[in-house]
């Protein structure tokens, strides 16, 4: 394999407490040097003045539809739609059909992601046989397998009970329960948030208290079992308190919160814009202000875009009717920067650590870093670079985004996975 | 079409002006008398074609539309979702390109769904008028009970309690943004499971004894409480539901004003109203009827883009 030299940027290595102008060198599908001034005969150099040096994302939740809706997204598909957002590593929830809840589904996710050859994808497995909340699949051999956490996502743990016994049996494996914290008797036949909007829109609402009274379930749970809870796509104020101070006072729990929940409000629901139509919902204001303070202060570890896509064909549809989800993968590095760097919530240091320092950190992945021993997984942008989101030009098959149009800042120039470049600016879907 | 001042489809008040309403409302007045003609039949609309689209249950509105149609003699066809394609699986959007294939002019649809109305209209170049969507609008309503109001006192400053389910409501809201662009006081009441949350900030007065309201009120408009609402545990029974917030005469009674008492039908009497008061002298539900058809031909009319300073002329001399 070739040797690549980056040359010239800002590397940005929060977990190696490194910030500064270096070039950084890639060898054998290892980061093997980082400092000024680095050669290497024959290496392919990639000119990064002026842009940001960083270990490649990883994100913990997206849904990759295969198998079973191999008609909105692929495992390959959506790797390389990663690839085309900076993300080096993906974890795919299991609400699959069929449902990855055993060790030979795990298995095909990896050898597809393997043949794919882009992003790295890792499986989480199913807490519960068929996500049903009845049985705990198996965790040892899902973990065996390939499997990175467990999670039912796409709906919760059922009952407080199954959420006591994941917790406890995946402490020995060393694996997070990644909890979708909704009390579904509160959010049955909800369409988005409810309140003001959703009032005038004659929408069924769903609260905020359908997603609070999960978190506090599952912080409860953790504290008394020393577990691991992971929670999923946080999108109220009340989440954010209860994580902060459940963390002071020493609780296993780590969260994470979408770019659209940091960027949207209920109101891009007011045309019954079926885009913005996802779960959990758009909040308000007073959420976003919430979220974004979580985040910069560490209450909130986390970014994962909860990647979820979905055909044209489902979207045009009456809001009611149309499925939750938006696909992020693509637009997630360009949203973030454009509304917390540029709104000063975070620095590009805070914002690398939320993309892939912590995620990795959570899920125990080798990934996150540029320290020298590292995998060569690494993203190159340019934070100054505008563009326009076309999702007619998103490497994902489907194109469900509520970004649409908007004008954003900073693009992925190179994403690097083992050393070998999988993304270069200007590549094309279509090959062309 | 030439479009008038209130473009191209009707979907909901909200988004109209008072000077819309009472434009409407204005040119309902000389339609008003059509429906008392021995020949119920003008001109107006000849050789326009409106397709009454019903994916849900209806016999006032949709009648009402129907006659309102036929007597400015537009060519109409209905459909129901039995026996259509619609239970054949066929998408919304597919069933609004092949209308529009069809050349039609109009579509009135009551749809299950909140926002259906938006939905076709922004796919079609056809006018479309809400008849109705899920749990967001019912223009038309609203805009009757605004004349039926009208017909008996100023709107403005009128104080009008709207009472019962309004969390499921499409007749609520259609009130609510009708009545406070005319300057009347609004207020809402009934169990708080069925009053949504946020109402106060759209501008209305909340009560939930229907004492209270009725002591505030000068106008009920008394909505029906559908009877699936108990299995989804908003109300425990019906007979609670009257003894607490059923429109009594007794509780009439007490007020120390003659009330006007609405209802958008269809009742359950001894649910939400008491017989004696639906077929009592304060009751103009029979009005609303009568002036729903004024309406909606009023709104077919100014659609269509009929001059409303035209439409006294328009309905022709009445014959002898």
């Amino acid at each position: 394999m070739r040797p690549i030299l980056i040359r010239g940027g800002r590397v940005i290595d929060p977990a190696s407490n490194f910030d500064g102008t270096a070039d950084v060198l890639l060898l054998d599908g290892k980061v093997t040097a980082v400092g000024v001034n680095l050669a290497r005969e024959g290496a392919e150099v990639l000119d990064a003045a002026g842009c940001v040096v960083a270990p490649g994302f990883v994100d913990l939740h997206v849904h990759l539809r295969e198998p079973g809706r191999e008609d909105v997204e692929t495992i390959a598909t959506g790797a390389r739609a990663a690839a085309a957002g900076g993300f080096t590593s993906v974890c795919a929830m299991p609400n699959t059909d069929p449902v990855t809840d055993n060790q030979a589904a795990v298995g095909f996710i990896v050898s597809q992601a393997r043949r794919a050859g882009t992003a790295r994808v890792y499986p989480i497995g199913a807490v519960s046989l068929g996500q049903r909340g009845e049985q705990l699949a198996e965790f040892g051999e899902l973990v065996g397998a390939g499997a990175v956490a467990v999670s039912d996502d796409g709906r919760p743990v059922a009952t407080a009970h199954l959420m006591r016994t994941a917790l406890e049996y995946a402490m020995s494996f060393g694996i997070p329960v990644i909890d979708h914290c909704e009390d579904v008797s509160l959010s049955a036949g909800g369409a988005m948030h409810e309140g003001l909007v959703s009032t005038r829109l004659g929408l069924k609402g769903i609260p905020r208290s359908a997603e609070d009274v999960i978190v506090a379930r599952d912080i409860q749970l953790a504290e008394l079992t020393g577990g691991h809870a992971h929670l999923a796509h946080c999108s109220t104020a009340g989440a954010v308190a209860m994580i902060r101070a459940a963390k002071a006072r020493g609780v296993r729990v780590t969260a994470e919160v979408t770019p659209h929940h940091l960027a949207l409000t209920d109101a891009a629901c007011a045309a019954y814009d079926t885009h913005a139509k996802m779960n959990p919902p758009l909040r308000e204001s007073r959420d976003v202000v919430a979220l974004r303070e979580g985040l910069a202060d560490g209450t909130i570890d986390c970014i994962a875009t909860d990647h979820a896509p979905h055909h044209y064909d489902a979207k045009e549809q009456e809001f009611d009717n149309a499925p939750f989800g938006v696909v992020g993968l693509e637009t997630a590095l360009g949203v973030v920067m454009t509304e917390l760097v540029d709104g000063k919530v975070l620095d590009l240091s805070a914002l690398v650590r939320c993309l892939a320092t912590r995620p990795a950190e959570i899920a125990h992945l080798t990934a996150g870093t540029l320290a020298p021993g590292a995998p060569a997984d690494v993203v190159v942008f340019d934070p100054a670079a505008q563009w326009t989101v076309e999702p007619a030009g998103f490497f994902s098959k489907s194109r469900n985004t509520p970004f649409a149009g908007r004008r954003l800042r900073s693009r992925v120039r190179w994403t690097i996975v083992g050393g070998a470049v999988v993304h270069r600016l200007g590549d094309r879907p279509d090959g062309k | 079409m030439n479009r008038g001042q209130l473009g191209k489809d009707l979907l909901g008040l909200e988004h109209l002006s008072a000077d819309d309403l009472r434009l409407i409302l204005d040119t309902a007045e000389p339609f008003k008398e059509i429906s008392e003609r021995a020949i119920k039949k003008v001109p107006v609309l000849r050789g326009k074609t409106i397709v009454n689209l019903f994916f849900e249950p209806s016999t006032r509105t949709r009648i009402s539309f129907e006659f309102a149609e036929k007597r400015l003699s537009a060519d109409t066809v209905n459909v129901t979702t039995v026996g259509s394609s619609v239970v054949k699986g066929e998408t919304l959007v597919d069933t609004a390109r092949n209308l529009e294939a069809m050349r039609i002019d109009m579509v009135v649809m009551r749809h299950g769904a909140s926002g259906a109305a938006k939905f076709l209209a922004d796919r079609i170049e056809s006018t479309v008028i809400n008849a109705g969507d899920g749990k967001h609008e019912h223009p038309t309503q609203g805009l009757l009970d605004l004349l039926t109001i009208r017909d008996h006192r100023p709107i403005a400053g009128t104080r009008v309690c709207i009472v019962g389910d309004v969390l499921h409501s499409r007749v609520a809201r259609s009130n609510i943004w009708g009545l406070l662009k005319l300057g009347a006081e609004v207020a809402v009441c009934g169990p708080q499971t069925l009053l949504p949350l946020g109402i106060g900030e759209l501008g209305v007065r909340v009560f939930r004894r229907i004492e209270e309201a009725i002591e505030w009120a000068d106008v009920l408009n008394v909505l029906r409480l559908q009877l699936e609402r108990m299995q989804g545990g908003y109300v425990p029974s019906t007979r609670e539901y009257y003894r607490v917030f059923g429109v009594t005469l007794e509780r009439l009674e007490r007020s120390p004003r003659e009330l006007l008492i609405l209802h958008p039908g269809p009742m359950n009497r001894g649910v939400e109203i008491d017989s004696r008061v639906a077929d009592g002298p304060h009751s103009v539900i029979l009005n609303q009827v009568t002036n729903g058809v004024a309406v909606r031909m009023a709104v077919l009319y100014l659609l269509a883009g009929g001059k409303p300073e035209l439409a006294e002329s328009a309905k022709g001399a009445p014959e002898r």
